[in-house]
């Protein structure tokens, strides 16, 4: 489904990003995982197509076609979503409204028919229910004047309207009370199936307790250093970052 | 999409295209060039008028000519050439237009191409349309179901002969003769323009509408409307204006004048479309407007909405006169300007009564290489006790060429006075727009939405109807301006 083969990303001089290898099937669940710093916003913003990011080298394959060639927008038409680490306010427009464009920009690109007002509000009920957000926050504007925790429910809550096929979701665990945290795990559960593929990055274990993944990769100084099953991270989780920073000769 | 490429599709806005710019070829009837009391002389007596309309305009006139055209400092204005203008056009009738059916069906035709059906059982539902065609109005819809609750809708010229003594006592009782260069100017040529008068006590059951539309050449269009709110009555009154694409200047200076008896309620919303010039700044229409309106009772209350995308240059301060105690005065202003149009454009609120208080939400936009100015005053004399006013001016811009200036003048003699301000001004950021996009939104829908979203509190202002235009005219007015 995404295949990712020696990418090099930098921001003006920095280079950031130094030789990525990923490939993600259907169905799969893969963990980044390393300490601040290490590249893992850089590489799920590089995969959502964010300009602000150049892209040196490397190939970006989704579904056999070259990602780089699509804008941000004709990712996420073709299936891609990512949830932010800091979720964007957008002062003035509602919440509802932005999801139901956003659904129906995505349906009109798939060819199926938009929702109507009253079929997306029961679709929305659904699926607000599902990540037990309270009704009052369809109308408020988007993420302004959320809390950390209501905003990181609000991206798992966009994750389930949208329904993409391979959601890369940043940090969405980190700054969430237990019960927050559970929330959205439940959400990202509601939302795996066979078919899809998530990526969770993440610097912590807690969120891979409730949604083992397939994979773990660690990222340090931009590139993966290290790549196996949900034992790698109960591993770091004991011992921390360090000794694999000396194995692999990063100081 | 890298930074360079982005940054080029900013400037070049090629996309942006007038939807409303066509021509009517249909047969015009004018009066010579140039400004001159002869031409005034003309205009009068075309339209039949009594003589103490004749005079009013004389006197207009030669006070005119001892004025000179003022200069303001975030304006660039050419000179006009008030003698290269023709001061009236009117489609030429095969006969005396009696009722609809007998309007000219392609005068017609373009106001169906513009989206405002005249024909009375088409017209918009729940509205009736004055619409005005250069310097005449060629047909007002629903003036007999309003004439049953005695509510006179009609144009100005008509007015002039079935109510002149409403005229004599109202012409110039908010914006006088002699008020400034340009409502001085509309009121020795002015030509045609709506009329409305709410008796008392009666709350006007559908919403009043003018449509403006320039279409001869080398005219200018100097409308004047006058609505009057007697006592408890209520009015909301809508203004919608387009131009075609010329790559000459025109100019459009009207006067508005609203009077609220009291306890009258008066709202009175603009969508003014005229065309902007293209994007190398040429041509566009010169819109200099004095909207004023009186509270003149206790209780009264005005309403200004606006939203201004059009116009090569846009010059206005559609401003309330609190004299009535208690009386409420509100402007809320969408202001948005693209390549290299200029707005100027801002309210007057002057607090001469008691408890009188007053609403300023402005909300400029600008993107390309545009300028865009809020201009504000708020008075209040030391008789104005307790006056309230709260000012909000919010700025945003779309890319780095672009100006957003505010200049609020408090002038308060009164010292129970409570007059707040707050302005903000903001860019459309990088990260709001590719958080919409990764959510499948197009970049010029993405900009729509966050353009819509900062000037939400005046859109919720509008009549539905006319929101649901402004919300599109928004995103057209923007196009282009992302890559
Ligand atoms: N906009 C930016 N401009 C300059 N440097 C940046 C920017 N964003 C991130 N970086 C740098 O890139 C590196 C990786 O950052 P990031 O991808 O956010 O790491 P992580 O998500 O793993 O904490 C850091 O050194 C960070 O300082
Ligand atoms: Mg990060």
């Amino acid at each position: 489904m995404l295949n990712v083969k020696d990418l090099h990303v930098s921001i003006g001089e920095n280079k950031i990003l130094k030789g990525i290898n990923l490939e993600v099937n259907p169905g799969e669940v893969h963990a980044i995982m390393g300490p601040n710093g290490s590249g893992k916003s850089t590489f799920s913003q590089v995969m959502a197509g964010n300009p602000a990011y150049e892209v040196n080298s490397g190939e970006i394959h989704y579904e056999g076609k070259d990602f780089q060639a699509l804008e941000p927008h004709m990712r996420a038409r073709a299936g891609l979503f990512m949830g932010f680490q800091y979720p964007v306010e957008i002062p003035g427009v509602t919440n509802i409204y932005f999801l139901k464009n956003s659904l129906n920009a995505i349906r009109e690109a798939k060819g199926l028919q938009p929702l109507d007002a009253y079929e997306f509000n029961e679709y929305l009920g659904e699926k607000m229910d599902a990540v037990g957000m309270s009704r009052e926050l369809t109308r408020r504007a988007v993420n302004s004047g959320f809390s950390g925790g209501e905003k990181k429910k609000n991206e798992i809550l966009q994750l389930l309207v949208l329904n993409p096929k391979l959601a890369i979701l940043d940090e969405t665990d980190s700054g969430l009370d237990i019960d927050a945290l559970k929330t959205v795990a439940g959400g990202v559960e509601k939302f795996r199936n066979k078919d899809n593929a998530v990526i969770l990055v993440t610097h912590y274990q807690r969120l891979l307790d409730f949604i083992p993944p397939d994979f773990v990769h660690v990222l340090m100084d931009g590139k993966i250093v290290l790549s196996g099953d949900s034992k790698l991270a109960l591993e770091l989780e004991a011992r921390g970052y360090n000794w694999v920073k000396e194995e692999n000769g990063i100081d | 999409m890298d930074k360079k490429k982005k940054e080029n599709s900013i400037e070049e806005f090629t996309n942006q295209e007038y939807k409303w710019g066509f021509h009517t070829d249909i047969e015009q009837e004018m009066v010579p060039k140039g400004l001159n009391e002869d031409i005034i002389r003309l205009i009068s007596k075309k339209k039949n008028e009594p003589q103490f309309l004749l005079d009013f305009r004389l006197k207009a006139y030669r006070h005119w000519l001892t004025m000179t055209q003022p200069h303001w400092s975030h304006l660039d204005i050419p000179r006009i050439d008030f003698n290269d203008i023709i001061y009236y056009a009117e489609p030429k009738k095969k006969k005396e237009v009696r009722s609809l059916d007998e309007i000219d069906p392609e005068i017609l035709e373009t106001y169906k191409k513009l989206g405002i059906p005249l024909e009375e059982q088409k017209a918009l539902s729940g509205i009736a349309v004055d619409a005005v065609f250069d310097s005449v109005s060629v047909g007002t819809t629903y003036s007999k179901m309003l004439g049953e609750q005695g509510i006179i809708f009609c144009s100005f010229s008509e007015a002039v002969h079935t109510h002149p003594e409403l005229i004599k006592e109202y012409l110039g009782s908010v914006v006088p003769w002699r008020d400034n260069y340009f409502a001085t100017l509309n009121s020795a040529v002015f030509t045609d323009g709506s009329f409305c008068y709410i008796p008392k006590g009666v709350k006007c059951p559908i919403e009043l509408s003018t449509y403006f539309r320039i279409n001869a050449k080398g005219t200018g269009q100097f409308e004047r409307t006058l609505i009057i709110a007697d006592e408890g009555s209520q009015v909301s009154y809508l203004e919608g204006c387009t131009a075609p694409q010329r790559d000459e200047n025109q100019l459009h200076a009207a006067v508005v004048e609203l009077f609220a008896h009291k306890d009258a309620k008066i709202k009175y919303s603009t969508v003014q479309n005229w065309y902007p010039g293209d994007k190398n700044g040429v041509g566009g229409i010169f819109n200099f407007v004095t909207k004023r309106g009186k509270c003149d009772g206790d209780n009264s209350k005005i309403s200004w909405t606006q939203v201004e995308t059009g116009s090569a240059i846009t010059w206005k301060y559609p401003g309330c006169i609190l004299k009535g105690d208690n009386s409420i005065g509100e402007f809320y202003s969408i202001a948005v300007t693209n390549n290299h149009q200029q707005a100027d454009t801002g309210t007057k609120m002057i607090h001469l009564g008691k408890n009188t208080s007053s609403t300023i939400i402005s909300k400029g936009v600008s993107a390309g290489k545009a300028q865009n100015s809020y201009r504000g005053m708020v008075r209040t004399s030391p008789n104005a006790i307790n006056a309230r006013n709260f000012s909000q001016c919010d700025s945003l811009l779309i890319g780095d060429q672009c100006g957003a200036h505010t200049f609020p003048y408090i002038d308060s003699k009164g010292s129970t006075a409570t007059i707040e301000h707050e302005a903000t001004t903001s860019k459309i950021s990088d990260q709001q727009l590719f958080y919409l996009q990764q959510r499948g939104i197009d970049p010029e829908d993405a900009v729509t939405m966050i353009v819509n979203g900062f000037c939400k509190e005046v859109l919720n202002e509008l009549p539905m109807e006319f929101a649901v235009e402004a919300r599109k005219l928004l995103g057209v007015s923007l196009e282009g301006t992302v890559g």
